[in-house]
């Protein structure tokens, strides 16, 4: 069974195609191609704008990944798509084209949960067979366990997710969007030292990250750290890291951006880890499965591979090919759907930006 | 994977007889059974070890706030006299008696004899699926009647904890105990009349608490554990309204704070918005 994954619920537009061989045996990523909106320092992506780079690449990214998969349209059995949730431009837009191939080719839709494709790559490609997943990334942060059929919350963010509160320092810092804020932000920790007192906001297993936001703005602003200036100031001070490094020294200092950076993410993440360790402990899961954009942060891996082993744990994670919003994860949760018997009648192959991963009914699980 | 060793334990208990064995590994803590003074008055070690994964500074700050928080949480409920287990010692600091310091901090608590209330509504539970087909509407009735009862009792509790001015902060099943029920889980569960389902409900695991009197950190706590249970118990989570029920005539502030609740379900993201 072959299958075609159609994602686009936020600023990447993702296809890929996926082979479930006949004989039972391990899945095969055929082609997984991605093409990201990136909007400028200090900006975030608009739904407007996004939805015109899905629309504008969406056919070349379908031939490309045929092309790459050296599949023909006829061996195709089934067209995925994500459904939600997400940004509602950039669905549509990727919805609208998914249902024009279907008519186009005469194929079934299969209308996917953003949220149990993560799942479902990250359980394929790592092997874990029944972890806690936490999912991160710039549009959710929950904490999943299953329990008969369902992809269960345990805790998830109260306000705005994690991604998205990493992504809008980014922007406060103006810090280039490209490859990802994240990233950048991941990167520029690495020179931080100093920790700086943040709300940490656990509520049971819930937590919550805008507050937190509110108030390193307000540090980056009282510091002057903030802005294009300091932006260019310090994209030309990299040379001098070392001196920036001597600098650090003194404990007493005043913050640097690297510093912010840092203390932001050495805070959410014990937030992120302990919710997790707390899934685990209640549902007395051993294994632990990150997944999602945020999931490719390689400080939140080790934070969670050093609670894991103390609790005589793994923890799996993937890298940004799987992590990412990506097209295969939508094949992958899609075909395990499809051979269930699970179909999206054209007329119901629409799109809905809140649709939660406890609503999926998962057939192809016990 | 690295082999696992449970961190080591902390000066005195290094050297009592018995040692502590190890009850549970809870997602902060490690609680341990030791004895406080004589030997025969047994007692519940609480450890928070330091978590290796945070910031020295962060897990610090945390490790201290926390146990000193849940030492006034439980020594302010048992003067109000809600069923919590009494301090017995602790140290926050976490020197265990030596200059360099483990960075951890424990808690001694007193001993409660009983199963927690997940380990009993998993035993119903399975209960009740094994023997669902054999049961005549009239015992089936009496045994969701005593599964009621026992969530009632719960509502019960948390009210009088509520009403004493304390949020928990971490409401699951694991964190009620039923005291004097079997804690073994292999115990016969063939009695026909629910009797495991009594005893006295006891609130453990403060680790999270604070104090507040506000409807919505109450309707929070609620909130967590209606989930808690929908996630852990499917079968006994039609019987949350006997919790509500409970917990509506324990005290006068009770309403305002369900009032509340209603509010806070229906937070939360991407929930459908129909209706």
């Amino acid at each position: 069974m072959i299958g075609i994954g159609m994602e686009g619920s936020a600023n990447k537009i993702g296809v890929g195609i996926m082979l479930h061989p006949e004989d039972g045996s391990t899945p095969q990523v055929l082609a997984n191609i991605r093409h990201t909106y990136v909007s400028p320092p200090g900006e975030g992506f608009l739904p407007k704008d996004t939805a015109r780079h899905h629309r504008a690449w969406v056919v070349k990214l379908v031939k490309e990944a045929l092309k790459e998969a050296r599949v023909s349209v006829d061996q195709v059995d089934c067209i995925c798509f994500t459904k939600g949730p997400g940004m509602g431009a950039p669905l549509q837009s990727v919805a609208v084209a998914a249902r024009m191939l279907s008519l186009l080719w005469g194929k079934e839709l299969v209308g996917v949960n953003h949220c149990v494709g993560h799942i479902e790559m990250g359980r394929l490609i790592t092997g874990a067979t029944n972890p806690v997943v936490l999912y991160v990334s710039g549009g959710n942060t929950q904490v999943i366990a299953y329990s008969s059929q369902r992809y269960r919350i345990f805790g998830e963010t109260l306000d705005i997710a994690v991604g998205n509160c990493l992504d809008r320092f980014a922007r406060t810092l103006h810090i280039p969007n490209d490859p990802a804020p994240g990233y950048n932000i991941e990167q520029l920790a690495k020179q931080g030292k100093q920790l700086v007192d943040l709300p940490y906001v656990v509520k049971g297993m819930d937590c919550s990250f805008s507050g937190i936001l509110a108030a390193i703005d307000g540090l980056a602003a009282s510091w002057g750290l903030g802005g294009e200036e300091r932006a260019r100031e310090d994209a030309q001070a990299q040379n001098a890291a070392a001196a920036a490094a001597d600098q650090n020294q003194d404990q007493d200092s005043k913050p640097t951006r690297a510093d912010l950076c840092f203390s932001l993410q050495e805070t959410v993440f014990s937030m992120l880890v302990e919710i997790t360790e707390r899934a685990m402990a209640h549902v007395g899961s051993k294994q632990v499965l990150i997944v999602g954009g945020v999931g490719s942060n390689e400080r939140l891996q080790e934070m969670m591979g050093i609670m894991a082993r103390d609790r005589g744990g793994s923890v799996y994670a993937t890298d940004e090919r799987f992590c990412i919003d990506n097209g295969i994860m939508i094949a992958q949760a899609g075909m395990l759907a499809y051979g269930t018997g699970f179909r999206t009648p054209l007329k119901e192959a629409t799109c809905t930006q809140r649709f939660r991963t406890d609503e999926v009914f998962v057939q192809w699980r016990d | 994977m690295a082999e696992y060793k449970p961190p080591t334990l902390p000066s005195p208990f290094t050297n009592t007889t018995p040692p502590p064995t190890l009850l549970t590994q809870g997602a902060e803590a490690h609680v341990y059974k030791t004895a406080s003074l004589d030997p025969a008055i047994p007692a519940a070690l609480k450890i928070r070890p330091s978590k290796p994964y945070r910031h020295p500074i962060l897990d610090r700050r945390l490790t201290r706030q926390r146990i000193i928080q849940e030492a006034r949480c439980l020594f302010k409920l048992i003067k109000e006299g809600v069923s919590v287990p009494g301090v017995l010692a602790l140290d926050w600091e976490g020197h265990g008696g030596a200059e360099s310091g483990w960075g951890g901090a424990w808690l001694l608590m007193e001993w409660v004899e009983g199963a927690v209330v997940r380990v009993v509504l998993e035993r119903w539970e399975a209960w009740m699926k094994q023997n669902e087909a054999s049961l005549n509407p009239v015992q089936r009735e009496r045994e969701e009647a005593s599964a009621r009862a026992l969530l009632k009792r719960m509502g019960a509790t948390i009210g009088a904890l509520h009403k004493a001015g304390v949020i928990h902060g971490d409401l699951t099943t694991s964190n009620l105990m039923l005291r004097g029920s079997p804690q073994d889980n292999t115990a016969t569960t063939t009695t026909e009349n629910g009797a495991s389902m009594k005893g006295d409900i006891v609130l453990i695991d403060f680790g999270l608490a604070s104090q507040s009197v506000q409807d919505e950190d109450r309707a929070v706590d609620l909130y967590v554990l209606e989930r808690a249970i929908g996630s852990t118990h499917p079968r006994s989570e039609p019987f949350f309204d006997a919790l509500v029920q409970g917990y509506r005539e324990s005290h006068r502030g009770a309403p305002s704070t369900l009032k509340r609740l209603e509010d806070v379900r229906m937070r939360g993201r991407k929930r459908s918005m129909i209706g």
